[in-house]
């Protein structure tokens, strides 16, 4: 069996607005956020590599890349 | 392959949209549809009015135009008519494009026109404050209705199609593969092609009507929403306050300049026929 993919989310918090899109909407719950904080990656374990989080970023924030195929 | 970075000013970043306005999301679709068609950043030309979604030209690296109020389509149709092998994308909002431009959309429809517009439609005027535009829904809370908007809004996408536009989809932010795979079939369309989004307001529409933070506030809209081919099936009462999406018109017809090209062609060949100045 291939080896599950592992995914490295990175925040830019010199563009992030603390919106909470990335964190609410993530399918795996991979992401957490207070309010007034930036989120953070939590369970990147569970990440499937969707970049729904990068594409939903309104502020070019998020970035999602594979680091072991 | 190209990324859509390639495409844009990334030191103009953070930009000027509030926390959770759903532009940056379909300004990342944009420049990614280009990605995606790896096309040359001199081939494509953007001509945004004014508004919230008119400063996208601010972040990309493209030629683009930043023009007066509601008058983004008539300076586009000049530049689509003037070098007919650019791609000229459009980019208005609700107001702009629907509301003050809408006598402008209905005929750059009928003369179909090549180019691509783009309608960011958050049901109000953001940059002034919040207003109603011409799409506000009825018994909406907005700065300038406070007790629910008298008129009913309009529909651009059956406006568009009933002016005889060959390509008409819409989309949301929630679905942002969507909306490039929109921009690109638009993009790839000869002839006038409008894709709205169906955008999100957290600040202004959102917060009075109570969709709640930008994050419910996508996900209320994506309930909203009903794929054109399920709608199909629906009568007109389920349909009501839903959201078709997909695409809802594809019907090529010949575009304005290949029907101008013809008479000049014609002309120039036809000896004489072509009156002395």
């Amino acid at each position: 069996m291939a080896m599950a993919k592992k995914f490295n989310i990175s925040i830019n918090t010199k563009n992030c607005k603390q919106c909470g899109i990335c964190s609410y909407l993530c399918p795996k719950e991979v992401l957490e956020q207070k309010v007034g904080g930036y989120p953070e990656a939590v369970r990147p374990e569970a990440c499937i590599g969707c970049r729904l989080c990068e594409m939903r970023c309104p502020d070019f924030a998020i970035g999602v890349e594979v680091v072991q195929e | 392959m190209a990324n859509y970075k390639d495409y844009m000013l990334f030191e103009k970043l953070p930009h000027t949209w509030c926390a959770g306005c759903g532009h940056g999301i379909i300004l990342q679709a944009i420049a990614d549809a280009f990605a995606m068609q790896g096309l040359d950043k001199h081939d494509i030309a953007l001509v945004s009015g004014i508004g919230c979604f008119g400063r996208v030209d601010d972040y990309l690296d493209i030629n683009c135009m930043h023009v007066t109020h509601g008058r983004a389509l008539p300076a586009a149709t000049g530049i689509a008519l003037a070098n007919p092998e650019l791609h000229v994308l459009v980019t208005m909002g609700d107001g702009d494009g629907a509301t003050i431009g809408g006598n402008h959309l209905i005929h750059c429809a009928r003369r179909n026109i090549n180019l691509t517009a783009v309608i960011a439609n958050n049901y109000n005027y953001g940059q002034t404050g919040g207003q109603y535009s011409g799409t506000t829904p009825a018994g909406s809370i907005t700065a300038t209705s406070p007790y629910g908007h008298v008129e009913p809004g309009f529909d651009i996408c059956k406006l568009a199609e009933a002016a005889g536009a060959p390509f008409v989809a819409r989309t949301t932010p929630y679905n942002p593969m969507q909306i490039r795979n929109l921009i690109k079939r638009g993009m790839q369309t000869r002839g006038f092609a409008l894709i709205e989004v169906m955008d999100t307001c957290p600040t202004h529409y959102g917060r009075l009507n109570k969709f709640g933070d930008a994050g419910p506030m996508l996900e209320k809209l994506n309930n909203m929403t009903v794929p054109v081919e399920k709608a199909s099936s629906m009568s007109g009462e389920e349909l009501e306050g839903r959201i078709v999406t997909g695409v809802l018109t594809d019907r090529p017809r010949e575009d304005y300049y290949t029907r101008y090209k013809r008479i000049i062609d014609r002309l120039s060949t036809e000896k004489g026929s072509v009156p002395s100045a």
